[in-house]
């Protein structure tokens, strides 16, 4: 517990009084001791990260401050008084503002109505709309956020909806600013502009408490951190002070050899498959207003990577391999034969599973224990006749427990307990436990710690060494790139090229070719079919 | 104490209480409420009493909890039982031989057909079509009853027929045989959710469907085979209550009885917002809703007071259950509760 010592001594720095004192809290959920004793303080005028794997607590303080959580036992102080709230309209009625790292807003409603929920401008008695609107359109252009305020939230991307919660975040005049996550599923121009206007915010006194799995996004933006791990303090440590090596070794309390034996690996090597047939192939496969039609081609023991922005038809494109969606045109072939996938009952009998993007919408179910989220998979495939037997159940959730780490160990905790990273983890355990031969990843590290994104890597790649085909859709270029042994690229809801991963690919390749895509964007319109294919820089050609 | 902390945050702790409360207020005031007598060979008494009363709305509500489970709600199920009584006692009514029992379970195979048929429609309307369930199911809560009309002719169709009376007046084993099958279709049901898969598929549906189907769950099938499940046991239970009076009344055979069963699901636990439930909860529920209809008449509640009298136990009753209001009962005992002096710094 040296650490906490050191703690206490960069703390007793002659500093301005903390708006935020929390001492000693402690919160549990049944199976789930989520803090135990947790010490932390927020000042006015820094950018505070809240650091931490996956289980580690970071939300669920978070949730203690805000009052959706009531403490077990603690104090929680704001300017030094004394406050037990029992709900977030309390906290922000305090000052305390919130964006959670699931977009928490209402999709039918307007830009408008979310931001400015609660705060409507009134006159005489009743909204003056133009009013709440115009004042909607000045908080989203603090954020340089140039959107109609009456359109439909859900008519907008996750990455707008995001800048459209921290617009409503700053609607009341907040002292304290907490964001969840806000970047996670936000692109490096997006971050950006979040930078500047949390720095502004900041410099105009605000406290902020910031919690991101982006390490460098950590260490550009805050000025002091704290780091908890498995519920407990590990200690709080100005930014400046703590090599990155060393905060790593302190979330995860253990060594950084996985890590670093992760990051040294070489490239995954193509293996020679000139005999075998691909496990899927898709052929013009495409659907309206989708994704343009694209060949792809997925061999067994192979990762295909799909690069893209965020909504550049990478989920569009898993979706219709995995019959979430149906194909309007062209033909899919699983392992050589036609196969016509209406429903995703039939892709998992041909051994094929999709891991969603959103897993809590398409993911978990949140009332259902960790043993029936994982166990789900297979009951599906054997009807609800033949449940599976108790005792297959628990060797088969003990297994993916024990070898993904999934935390808290408890197959009976309610999936919706569990921290995002681990209720991945459940995920991943369902679908394998169902033995695939194709993965389907939808951002199966998003908003995830580093340690827990490290396992879920190597996991992909020890699968795929197993003869598991793995399809890998990931925002960070960085990962895509160490994991594939092939990449596709996407824009725009087209497929615009595909290359070997060899050892001379860098992420710069495949951001060019993200951008270079992009010229043919001009005022002359989307590039027609042929040209889309000129742009394949290492077509199936090079591969054989 | 960890004991009484468990049993009293049961979910089922104040459903029983009121339940017991009921009984022992019906005793006080009628101390030979609790009797049981033997009487040709049959139990009768208090107890006896309730479950046989009990068995209708069992039967509707335990359909019920399985639609409630998955998200969904059949306010048809009054109206299928109005059909189920029109369609068999008509059928009786027009056979050559009314009292035999060919006759009957023809009738009944009929009505139970009818039954499938009904559900399935509910089940295509909120499966397939997407309406949403309340109005799917509104439409054959208003047409149904004057399909019934249809049926009968727009009369109370009077018939003798001693093998179908027997479904609601008849004894088996000394006991009730709409108890019977009550039970019966209890167990079954309890047995088919629970020792098979089905019961937590349904949850999974119920708790978020798009999930469950992109984890493989038949969703579709799931809750089309609810509504089908629902309309069947609203149809026995049908079959009961027109035995009881022998006239197929088709304006008031489970009139108002869909509101009974939501009220007995959401007493037994089960959340209107789907997801997981409780077939035992929704026992208990059936129980504490008869006994009160009963304990009314003997605690000699005025008739015009008695909707609300119900309405005041239910609403006791849903709100001790409220997770708000256990909340802050929590809350206030912890603040009554002797706080460790802290040390000031």
């Amino acid at each position: 517990m040296t650490d906490t010592q050191t703690a206490t001594s960069t703390a007793t720095l002659d500093e301005p009084r903390p708006v935020v004192t929390m001492t000693g809290i402690s919160i549990g959920f049944p199976g789930v001791k989520a803090l135990d004793g947790v010490d932390f303080r927020l000042f006015p005028g820094e950018v505070h990260a809240l650091m931490g794997e996956n289980g580690a607590g970071k939300s669920t303080l978070i949730k203690a401050l805000t009052g959706v959580y009531q403490v077990d036992a603690g104090t929680v102080l704001v300017d030094e008084t004394p406050v037990t709230f029992t709900g977030p309209a309390q906290a922000q009625a305090a000052g305390i503002s919130t964006v959670y790292q699931e977009v928490n807003l209402c999709d039918n409603l307007s830009v408008a109505e979310n931001i400015m929920l609660g705060h409507e401008v009134r006159r005489f008695g009743v909204v003056d709309w133009p009013a709440t609107r115009r004042e909607a359109r000045t908080h989203l252009a603090t954020l340089n956020l140039d959107i109609d305020p009456r359109s439909q939230l859900s008519s907008h991307s996750l990455a707008v909806q995001q800048l459209v919660a921290i617009s409503r975040a700053m609607v009341v005049d907040a002292r304290v600013l907490i964001l969840d996550e806000p970047t996670s599923s936000l692109d490096a121009d997006e971050v950006a502009r979040l930078f500047d206007v949390v720095r502004a915010l900041r410099d105009r006194g605000v406290a902020i408490l910031f919690v991101s799995h982006f390490l460098e996004q950590v260490y550009a933006l805050s000025d002091r951190m704290t780091v908890l791990r498995n519920g407990t303090l590990v200690g709080e440590y100005r930014t400046a002070d703590l090599p990155r090596v060393e905060l790593v070794q302190k979330m995860i309390g253990r060594s950084l050899e996985v890590l670093e034996r992760l990051e040294e690996a070489p490239k995954p090597v193509v293996a020679a498959r000139e005999d075998t047939r691909p496990y899927l192939q898709a052929i013009g496969l495409g659907r309206k207003g989708s994704i343009e039609p694209f060949d792809l081609d997925v061999y067994a023991g192979e990762v295909v990577g799909l690069a893209g922005l965020l909504g550049s038809g990478r989920t569009e494109l898993a979706r219709l391999l995995y019959g979430a969606d149906h194909a309007d045109r062209g033909e899919l072939r699983v392992e050589d034969r036609p196969a016509r996938l209406r429903t995703p009952r039939a892709a998992l009998a041909r051994k094929i599973v999709y891991s969603s993007e959103s897993r809590k919408t398409e993911g978990i179910i949140a009332d259902l224990t960790v043993r029936e989220n994982i166990v789900l998979g297979i009951q599906a495939q054997r009807g609800w006749v033949r449940r599976v037997p108790r005792k297959k159940a628990d060797e088969v959730v003990d297994r993916y427990v024990e070898a993904l780490g999934i935390r808290p160990a408890n197959p009976d905790a309610l999936a919706g307990n569990l921290s995002g990273g681990n209720q991945q983890k459940v995920l991943l355990a369902r679908w394998l436990a169902t033995q695939p031969k194709l993965l389907l990843l939808d951002e199966p590290t998003r908003g995830i710690d580093v340690g827990a994104k490290a396992e879920i890597q190597r996991l992909v790649a020890d699968l795929a060494s197993q003869g598991m085909a793995v399809v890998f859709i990931s925002a960070e270029l960085e990962e895509v790139l160490r994991l594939s042994h092939r990449i596709a690229v996407l824009r725009d809801r087209r497929k615009v090229a595909e290359l070997v991963n060899t050892d001379d690919v860098t992420t710069d390749d495949v951001v060019d070719l993200i951008a270079s895509a992009g010229t043919a964007d001009d005022p002359s319109g989307p590039p027609p079919p042929d040209e889309v294919q000129d742009v394949q820089l290492f077509g199936k050609e090079d591969r054989a | 104490m960890n004991v009484v902390r468990s049993v009293v945050r049961h979910r089922l702790f104040w459903p029983i209480v009121a339940l017991v409360v009921l009984v022992v207020a019906s005793t006080l005031k009628s101390p030979t409420f609790l009797d049981i007598t033997v009487r040709d060979g049959h139990l009768f008494g208090g107890p006896v009493d309730i479950l046989r009363r009990s068995s209708v709305l069992l039967l509707v509500a335990l359909g019920m909890t399985l639609v409630i489970a998955t998200r969904g709600i059949d306010l048809s199920v009054g109206a299928v039982m109005a059909i189920a009584g029109a369609v068999a006692l008509t059928q009786i009514a027009a056979s050559p031989d009314p009292g035999s029992l060919a006759t009957v379970s023809a009738a009944i195979g009929t009505a139970l057909v009818i039954a499938l048929l009904i559900g399935l429609f509910n089940g295509f309307l909120v499966a397939v079509v997407g309406i949403q369930p309340i109005i799917a199911t509104l439409v054959l809560m208003t047409a149904g009853r004057g399909i019934a009309m249809l049926i009968t002719g727009g009369n109370i169709t009077t018939v003798t027929s001693q093998p179908y009376k027997t479904l609601a007046s008849g004894y088996w084993l000394s006991l009730p045989v709409a108890a019977i099958i009550a039970g019966v279709v209890f167990a079954a049901t309890a047995l088919v959710t629970r020792r098979t898969a089905l019961g937590v598929l349904i949850e999974s549906v119920g708790i978020n469907p798009s999930a469950s189907r992109l984890a493989g769950v038949r969703a579709r099938t799931i809750i089309w085979t609810v509504y089908v499940v629902c309309a069947l046991f609203a149809c026995l239970a049908g079959f009961i209550r027109s035995a009881d009076t022998m006239a197929a009344d088709a304006n008031n055979i489970g009139l108002f009885i869909e509101l009974d069963a939501i009220l007995a699901v959401v007493i037994g636990g089960t959340s209107l917002a789907g997801g997981k439930f409780s077939l035992t909860g929704t026992l208990v529920g059936t129980l504490v809703i008869t006994t009160l209809t009963l304990s009314i008449t003997i605690l000699g509640i005025p008739a015009n007071a008695v909707s609300l009298f119900k309405a005041l136990v239910v609403i006791a009753v849903c709100l001790l259950q409220s997770p708000v209001v256990q909340h802050r009962m929590r809350a206030r005992r912890r603040r009554t509760a002797p706080v460790p002096v802290e040390v000031p710094a």
